[in-house]
């Protein structure tokens, strides 16, 4: 059991290209971090600097107490699951597992009994004899945890380890790591790009983003409270709305207390349709319906602010959304019809406000 | 392709008989003659059922050898070209193996410059070095040995390319996972390239089996006892031409035992050959 602490840490290629920009965070005894981000954020990078399959170019990556920059991976008593899972092909399930356990000139009898009782922990007690050939992908997902539980390793690394799985079966192994992880209480490190998964699995969030975290926090401070404009729009799906506004307009919003340019953001499922005005500080959007998109429980309602609404636009627009469509998140299945024109509401509490350029939250 | 004609299959395999024949033939011939006595081929009376000497023949080739020209029996020979295909092979393999790994998964200096140097040996075969590498043969007092029939054919940059292409299609993270397993280099070699390389080391072994066993050229220069030379040679050596009979029969019964090796390795290992031409399965 033990913590790990990244201190500053950083990795520039052999070209010059900055992949980690200085990276600080402490993932406590036994909790389940996840590092979230798009392709190419320096996750993985980070994940795989933790293993030491990448050297630190610098800073200080400390598992337990003890600085493992110059430590080999075998040595850093931790254990990896890779995306591809990356068993061995021509062993059997029980020598995929076995084989780390050998080579660390542990005694047969002990080997076999981790492994037996790693088979029954995941149950593949019936499959110990098959080569990975002949499984299924979820039973591969299954092989390629076994061989992580068997070093009983002080740190679990996970490299997107669902995202081969089809959907179904992705939710399924999706809980049934994190209950693993809970019973076994070791700590654990967990990559991946999608943010439902993020924010199921994790103690820690730490959201990334071009080689920089953004934010760090429990799921639900981040989704509540995003510090940046990236943030806002990465975590929560769809979504949350940024509609840029100018000093005047923040004036007009949230009274003289801020005095510059910024950008407004409310989350799809925190705006209502409703004809009647909010109550006071609230926002009301106008919008003609352009898509709908009925999910089950749920109504997705995409549309454009149409001039003469409560806000004008300005210029930029960050975030991922155009600077003219908001999207809306319903219950139930009511719909308005496609170019119906709405009246959209949404309270003052829920309302989110960010610096012009996107990288700071303002209170207010 | 799939067509549904009456007479849809006739064409393909008339061809394929045909082709069948032509190689089949001439094979047949020379089994027939290695069954006759040498005053009836030499008569040209040869009939195309074999006669009644088979066991004889035989007999006096494996183990007595011609009365005149070659003085060591076919056996020897068979022996000779044996070791030395074996050794041919599996040294070319074991070599070229090493030299991937080397070449694929370590990083040092000039390890380019060393891969185009093995990539550029293929335009020298040993007919175009064959004199300086006799010399060196000759200084290293090789000739007449084994060593010197089998050394200077091992090194192989056909084979070191094959694995390089085969090892770079592994991925990387198996040896990722060998690393946070404990396997350090020599163990990653020997517990996961060498068996994922397996198909690919039986489609090499047995072309370069039929490659060593086929030399002709190379052991004519290296080898002047006759305890010592391979059944190519040999074959060549008991054709007379000067005013002595030819033993037809031994001489046929020699092409027949030379060809059954080759066909033997191919057959054996058929499976594997075409799953090492063929798989992609990691």
């Amino acid at each position: 059991m033990a913590n790990v602490v990244l201190r500053n840490v950083r990795k520039t290629y052999p070209g010059g290209f900055e992949a980690i920009k200085g990276v600080d965070f402490e993932v406590g005894d036994g909790q389940f971090c996840v590092l979230v981000g798009p392709s190419g954020c320096g996750k993985s990078t980070l994940l795989r600097m933790v293993a030491g399959l990448e050297t630190i170019t610098a800073g200080e990556i400390d598992i337990g107490g003890r600085v493992v920059n110059d430590v080999e991976p075998a040595d850093r008593d931790i254990a990896m699951v890779f995306q591809n899972y990356a068993l061995y092909p021509h062993m059997s399930v029980y020598n995929n597992m076995a084989y780390g356990l050998r080579n660390r000139g542990m005694a047969k009898p002990e080997i076999e009994a981790r492994v037996q009782e790693a088979a029954r922990i995941l149950e593949i007690g019936a499959m110990l004899d098959r080569k990975p050939r002949q499984l299924s992908g979820g039973q591969r997902q299954r092989v390629a945890m076994g061989r992580a539980i068997v070093r009983q390793p002080k740190v679990f690394l996970f490299d997107e380890p669902l995202s081969n799985l089809d959907a179904k079966l992705r939710v399924a192994m999706r809980v049934e790591i994190r209950k693993l992880q809970r019973r076994l209480s070791t700590t654990a490190i967990y990559v991946t790009h999608d943010q439902l998964e993020a924010m199921t699995l994790a103690d820690i969030l730490v959201v990334m983003n071009a080689g920089q975290v953004e934010q760090i926090g429990s799921p639900l401070d981040v989704y509540a409270k995003p510090a940046t404009t990236f943030v806002a729009s990465f975590i929560g799906a769809p979504p949350m709305n940024l509609i840029p506004l100018d000093a005047e307009g923040v004036r007009a919003r949230f009274g003289g207390a801020v005095a510059e340019a910024g950008v407004l953001g409310v989350r799809p499922e925190d705006l209502a349709i409703s004809s009647e005005p909010p109550a006071p500080g609230g926002l009301t959007l106008d919008l003609a319906v352009e898509a709908i998109e009925r999910v089950g429980p749920e109504t997705f309602v995409y549309g454009t602010r149409s001039p003469g609404g409560d806000l004008a636009a300005i210029s930029s627009k960050p975030g991922e959304l155009p600077p003219d469509e908001i999207i809306i998140r319903i219950p139930g299945q009511e719909a308005p019809a496609i170019g119906q024109r709405i009246s959209v509401v949404a309270l003052r509490h829920n309302l989110h406000l960010f610096s012009a350029d996107g990288r700071r939250r303002i209170a207010v | 392709m799939v067509e549904h004609r009456k007479f849809g299959n006739l064409l393909p395999h008339l061809v394929l008989w045909t082709g069948i024949l032509i190689v089949a033939f001439p094979v047949y011939i020379a089994f027939v003659a290695s069954t006759q006595d040498n005053a009836t081929i030499a008569n040209g009376q040869m009939s195309l059922l074999p006669g009644g000497h088979f066991l004889e023949t035989y007999y006096k080739t494996l183990f007595v050898g011609t009365s005149g020209t070659t003085r060591e029996p076919v056996g020897t020979m068979l022996f000779n070209s044996f070791v030395m295909a074996m050794m041919i092979a599996v040294g070319k393999i074991a070599i070229s193996l090493i030299s991937a790994y080397a070449i694929v998964y370590f990083r040092f200096p000039f390890r380019m410059t060393i891969f185009w140097l093995i990539f550029i040996t293929l335009m020298l075969p040993v007919e175009v070095r064959i004199y300086p590498t006799y010399k060196i043969v000759a200084d290293l007092h090789l000739l007449d040995s084994y060593a010197g029939l089998t050394l200077p054919l091992i090194a192989s940059a056909t084979a070191t390319l094959l694995f390089r292409q085969f090892f770079m299609t592994v991925p990387d993270e198996l040896l990722e996972a060998s690393r946070i397993d404990g396997a350090g280099p020599f163990r990653f070699f020997w517990d996961t390239l060498l068996p994922l390389s397996r198909t690919n080391m039986a489609a090499l072994f047995v072309i370069l089996f039929i490659l060593g066993w086929n030399q002709y050229l190379w052991p004519l220069l290296i080898t002047t006892r006759d305890d010592m030379q391979t059944i190519q040679i040999g074959i060549r050596k008991m054709i007379v031409t000067s005013d002595a009979l030819t033993e037809w029969p031994v001489v046929m019964a020699t092409a027949i035992l030379a060809m059954l090796p080759p066909v033997a390795v191919v057959v054996l290992m058929q499976k594997l050959f075409v799953r090492g031409l063929v798989e992609t399965e990691k």
